[in-house]
């Protein structure tokens, strides 16, 4: 058998608004999964508030609890005192370590460990070294890089910066200051109604002829297929990537958790089914249009 | 406040300096800008002469490096910036990190600005940048209000530049991968959004169909003006319903806003669109420049004029603009 490449498997953020116990109990299995990384916290609209920040610390407590390395994610679109706040409060606490979601979030940590979050535009070895030496201790590469840019961006990366990629879920795109799901539904941003809640992967936008396109999840815009490179998962190691990052979908993200886990293992991993309606893809790994799906 | 005027070429650079702008910003021709199209932006013997007939007229010449240096290929950012610092820019506009660590280090005397690409839309986002780098101003990416921008003025020592007319990005610039998505190209990696090269028309069943490397961005009746299929301004499916999900074909226009921009401390108003023609950039600077000395001369009795508000109507995506995030209608 060829020798595997050992990797940390990590969960991003939950980037949807569930109800309350829906969270608690999503976060209650990922406690039994073999997840090794799980970031935690509201990075997309901080209207939503379901959980409460001591809710957000109790499943902490509980996934430390339970073996699992703890990391609280900033928001990624400041523009509001509140999300200002939130970041300050969250990269003040040395309890977790904090995905760092902008540029502020690095300022306010002051020189504390973080770990520099997807959408910091870290595309080469001297913003790699810079954001080391404000105390980066990982990165999360960009999701727009194929895998030749991959290769080429590690063999830059300083020794002590691992890397983390993402490898499944549907990806985060865009970020705008203006709440798409609101915008559908008529709603004004401050008077929304919270709709995003009845959309546990987002609301679907799809082109005039019906083609998969992109998935409104109310600031945010993602893709409308979900990533998957669980297949190349071995890669992905190989290159020397030491984390791979799941985002969490309604349905799938555990077994896509055990998926990553068997290929660690040297096992064949079975292949992972998003949610219902939603397809595939894997087209920036290979170099082509993200959306793109390649069969290998 | 001083007026940023675009320049895709010689011809609209010196447009814009006759019309009364204060300084022109304008990208190599490749890879390094977020307007890297084809036909347009400067060769160095261009440059040379541009920034002689700028600062002939006492004006002054920004260079935009201000697309993400791509893995490996880190050289031709830094080769970007020694040209720029040669051309004698009096300022670069960069967005990358680790580019601006290298023309802070090789270049300590240069004046640096943060892109709207640089995505620092708060003031700790760019204290950090003025801390590590001695960035001199920030270009505003287009997702704050008035009263945002304000806040944040009082928490930086950097000088402040907003878009004040143009094309609108919806998203927040720099964290924007929907082009990619769609073509592989993004700003981010090649400085193009819903490449030309992507983008084709289609008659079918009496319509016409705009499509971006396949995908179906809109598709117009006989009588609908048909808009470049920019995709975030497509006209999509949301539960059975076709509209403009993301955004309109639209343009930011501030010319109502400008005492308040003013006042508030806003050192600097930027128009977009160095892919647009010299008459363009002649007509809308010389809009913006009497818009700018009439609300400096007399702040309170500042109103639009209707040829304004006409002119600039004139150059606007889909003839419809909006005062944008600064005031948010949608808010």
């Amino acid at each position: 058998m060829e020798m595997t490449a050992p990797f940390l498997i990590t969960l991003g953020p939950l980037l949807y608004y569930w109800p309350r116990h829906t969270v608690q109990a999503f976060y209650r299995e990922v406690a039994a999964s073999a997840v090794d990384v799980v970031y935690l916290g509201e990075t997309v609209c901080l209207r939503r508030h379901v959980m409460r920040p001591a809710d957000w610390l109790d499943i902490a407590a509980e996934l430390t609890a339970a073996g699992k390395q703890v990391v609280l994610s900033t928001p990624t679109l400041v523009e509001s005192g509140a999300a200002i706040q939130l970041t300050h409060k969250l990269a003040a606490q040395d309890d977790w370590l904090v995905e760092a979601g902008d540029l502020g979030a690095i300022r306010a940590r002051g020189g504390r460990p973080f770990v520099a979050g997807p959408h910091l535009n870290a595309y080469h070895g001297d913003t790699l070294r810079w954001l080391a030496s404000l105390g980066a201790c990982r990165f999360v590469a960009p999701l727009e890089l194929n895998r030749h840019e991959l290769a080429a961006l590690l063999a830059e990366a300083p020794p002590d910066l691992p890397c983390e990629v993402m490898v499944w879920g549907r990806m985060p795109l865009a970020f705008s200051a203006r709440c798409f799901t609101a915008r559908h539904f008529n709603l004004s941003k401050d008077d929304c109604a919270f709709r995003c809640i009845e959309h546990p992967d987002g609301l679907a936008m799809r082109t005039q002829e019906d083609g998969e396109f992109l998935t409104l999840n109310g600031v945010q815009t993602q893709s409308g297929a979900a990533l998957d490179l669980l297949d190349q998962a071995q890669a992905l190691a190989q290159l020397g990537v030491a984390a791979l990052r799941v985002s969490p979908q309604s349905q799938g993200t555990l077994p896509a958790i055990a998926a990553l886990a068997a290929a660690r293992a040297g096992q064949a991993s079975p292949s992972v089914t998003p949610p219902a309606g939603i397809g595939r893809c894997n087209g920036y790994w290979w170099g082509e249009s993200g959306n793109a799906w390649r069969e290998c | 406040m001083e007026l940023i005027a675009p320049a895709g070429n010689l011809a609209a650079l010196k447009a814009a300096v006759l019309a009364g702008a204060d300084a022109v910003y304008l990208g190599l021709k490749n890879a390094t800008n977020a307007r890297n199209f084809a036909g347009l932006n400067f060769t160095e013997a261009d440059i040379a002469q541009g920034v002689a007939f700028a600062r002939q007229h006492g004006r002054q010449v920004l260079f935009a490096i201000n697309t993400f240096a791509q893995p490996g290929r880190a050289q031709e950012w830094r080769a970007a910036v020694d040209a720029a610092c040669r051309l004698g820019a009096d300022a670069l506009i960069l967005a990358d990190p680790g580019v601006l660590a290298y023309a802070r280090q090789r270049y300590p005397q240069q004046r640096l600005h943060l892109s709207v690409q640089g995505s620092a839309t708060h003031a700790d986002a760019i204290e950090l940048m003025r801390e590590q780098f001695g960035i001199q101003r920030v270009v505003l990416p287009r997702v704050l209000t008035v009263t945002d921008i304000a806040r944040l003025i009082e928490k930086t020592t950097v000088e402040v530049e907003v878009f004040g007319f143009g094309s609108l990005c919806v998203m927040a610039e720099g964290r924007c991968l929907l082009s990619s998505f769609a073509t592989g190209d993004s700003p981010n990696n090649r400085g193009v959004c819903s490449p030309a090269h992507a983008v084709r028309w289609q008659p079918r069943d009496g319509q016409m169909e705009a499509r971006l490397n396949g995908l179906l961005i809109d598709r117009y009746a006989p009588d609908e003006p048909a808009g470049y299929p920019t995709l975030c301004k497509g006209r999509f499916m949301v539960e059975g319903r076709r509209d403009h999900a993301l955004e309109e074909p639209t343009s930011l226009n501030a010319l109502s806003l400008l005492p308040r921009l003013a006042a508030i401390g806003v050192r600097a108003i930027k128009i977009e669109g160095r892919q647009r023609s010299p008459a363009y950039v002649a007509q809308v600077v010389a809009t913006l420049r009497a818009a700018l000395d009439a609300a400096q001369a007399a702040p309170a009795r500042y109103q639009p004029q209707p040829d304004w508000q006409h002119t600039l109507a004139r150059h606007a995506e889909g003839s419809q603009t909006t005062q944008g995030a600064f005031d948010r209608p949608w808010k």
